[in-house]
């Protein structure tokens, strides 16, 4: 990373903190950097933070895992037979602009609150577009490597396995790493709306204790957690790709 | 003796326009056929019928007396494009056991046909690079041996020497005719170069276009083996090699379309 690009965050928290210090804050929506600070240390030794993060980050988990696995599965079927694809087309483009948060009261009926409801939002949110994206890398695949694998006598499972997946594998990347994005902020924003689990819900309580150092605890805490979760995801692709001769510009 | 490829009245259309036409041919087993014909002519749709990768729109084309309806692990083909046809995910080995894995060879017999394969194609010490390290002769000699490594009974290659270098089209040219000595493979070769088909060929056959259909088929009957600088000084080799000019430039007289 470049160092320059903290010039702007470190001025603008040290900025916070002279104001803080010299003019005093009254007020139920602010808090200044050094309260936020120690209430995130209070809340990282008390073990509460830990727990929240471990909730969030397990649904957006679990979330990305059943909606990130249909997406790909629905993504190289449609991919390959273009009857069910024009067959599924409108359907898709239907569904796919529904905003995650309005399918929360519908899977509340079903799941009722919990684990389950944030796992099946979070798996309707990302298995869009990862159905669309996988569905495209598919469609792109050298037609010659089909043709090899059905000159070699391959079955559909090992043209599949052998061929489709990795050939789509670097684009079927870019879509996971698309989706665990939007995996957390769906997790959250269901948290924040209605489940009783995660950051979101611990958010959710400092505010309405009126508790805004609290408050910005748990905001700071969810950016040191996403940036980690996508860093995380980058370097994994990396060592995939790397590992499948994937290198330098996509072919 | 039934052959073990045959045409019957094949031909092929695309939607309204006629390809292929009324083609009858047959080829024995251990032959080694060369066809040439002006650029869209359809030598191309021709080999992917025989693979398999295409139904004749009239007529039967067969291997050993059935109709061909899809690729058969007795024919294997080597495109001309090798930059495409290989993975570049996989290793030279890698590639070629892509073959083995098709024909669930098992896995401890792998190692030792890949070998053998690697020595007969001379890649020695090139099975641990991925095709993007190799030169293009390189690459279509890991296509032959992945091709090898279905043991087919036929050999189909499209142009597959088109792409390459001269010095390197006839290294792999002669190196194709040692092998096709030793293994007694029936070959169907495509080649826009005249004295290619010439040189490799028993039999040369030369397509007419729109719509394709055989216009003039010549029987090569010079020793083997050949070489490169004695074969083209061969009587017999320059008297097809004149009446195939004037034949192709014949067939270029007739309207495109
Ligand atoms: N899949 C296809 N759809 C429509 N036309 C095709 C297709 N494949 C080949 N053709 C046409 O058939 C003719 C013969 O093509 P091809 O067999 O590739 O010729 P050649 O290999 O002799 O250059 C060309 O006019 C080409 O445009
Ligand atoms: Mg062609």
């Amino acid at each position: 990373m470049n160092w320059r690009g903290a010039i702007l965050p470190v001025s603008v928290i040290a900025a916070a903190q002279f104001a803080a210090t010299t003019y005093g804050i009254q007020s139920d929506a602010l808090a200044s950097p050094v309260e936020i600070l120690a209430s995130l240390l209070q809340a990282l030794a008390d073990g509460s933070m830990i727990r929240a993060t471990l909730e969030t980050l397990g649904a957006a988990l679990g979330g990305l895992l059943v909606g990130g696995s249909a997406g790909i599965l629905a993504g190289i079927v449609l991919g390959l037979s273009g009857v069910l694809n024009r067959l599924m087309t409108v359907s898709i483009e239907l569904v796919r602009p529904v905003p995650s948060v309005a399918i929360i009261p519908l899977f509340m009926l079903v799941f009722g609150l919990g684990f389950r409801l944030e796992i099946a939002v979070v798996a309707f949110g990302v298995v869009w577009t990862v159905l669309v994206l996988t569905r495209a890398a598919v469609a792109g695949i050298e037609p010659r490597l089909l043709e090899v694998a059905r000159v070699l006598g391959m079955s559909r499972a090992q043209a599949i396995w052998k061929i489709v997946l990795p050939s789509a594998l670097p684009r079927i990347f870019v879509a996971l790493r698309l989706a665990a994005t939007v995996s957390l902020i769906v997790a959250v924003t269901v948290e924040v709306a209605v489940n009783p689990l995660g950051l979101g819900y611990g958010m959710q309580i400092a505010q309405q204790a009126l508790r805004p150092e609290w408050m910005f605890a748990y905001l700071v805490w969810l950016i040191i957690v996403g940036w980690s979760f996508n860093y995380l995801l980058v370097r994994i692709e990396g060592i995939v790709l790397r590992r499948m001769n994937f290198t330098g510009p996509r072919r | 003796m039934t052959p073990l490829i045959s045409f019957r009245d094949a031909g092929v259309a695309f939607g309204s326009k006629q390809v292929l036409e009324g083609l009858n041919l047959d080829i024995a087993e251990g032959e080694f056929v060369c066809v040439v014909g002006a650029s869209g002519c359809g030598k191309t749709t021709m080999l992917r019928l025989i693979a398999g990768l295409h139904p004749p729109s009239e007529g039967v084309v067969s291997y050993a007396g059935q109709a061909i309806a899809r690729p058969r692990p007795e024919i294997a083909i080597v495109f001309q494009d090798y930059g495409k046809a290989l993975l570049p995910w996989r290793t030279v080995s890698g590639n070629i056991e892509l073959a083995l894995e098709a024909a669930g060879t098992p896995r401890a017999e792998r190692g030792a046909i890949i070998a053998n394969l690697i020595a007969l194609m001379g890649l020695e010490g090139d099975g641990g690079k991925f095709p993007s390290e190799l030169s293009g002769g390189m690459q279509q000699r890991v296509q032959i041996a992945r091709s090898l490594a279905q043991r087919p009974q036929v050999l189909l290659m499209d142009e597959p020497f088109g792409a390459l270098d001269a010095m390197t089209r006839q290294g792999l040219q002669d190196e194709l005719q040692r092998l096709m000595m030793q293994q007694r493979m029936t070959v169907f070769f495509v080649t826009h170069d005249l004295e290619e088909a010439i040189y490799l060929g028993d039999r040369v056959i030369g397509l007419r276009r729109n719509p394709g259909r055989i216009g003039k088929v010549f029987d090569v009957r010079i020793g083997r083996p050949r070489d490169q600088v004695a074969t083209p000084e061969d009587p017999e080799f320059l008297r097809i090699r004149r009446e195939l000019y004037d034949f192709i430039r014949d067939t270029e007289r007739e309207p495109a379309s």
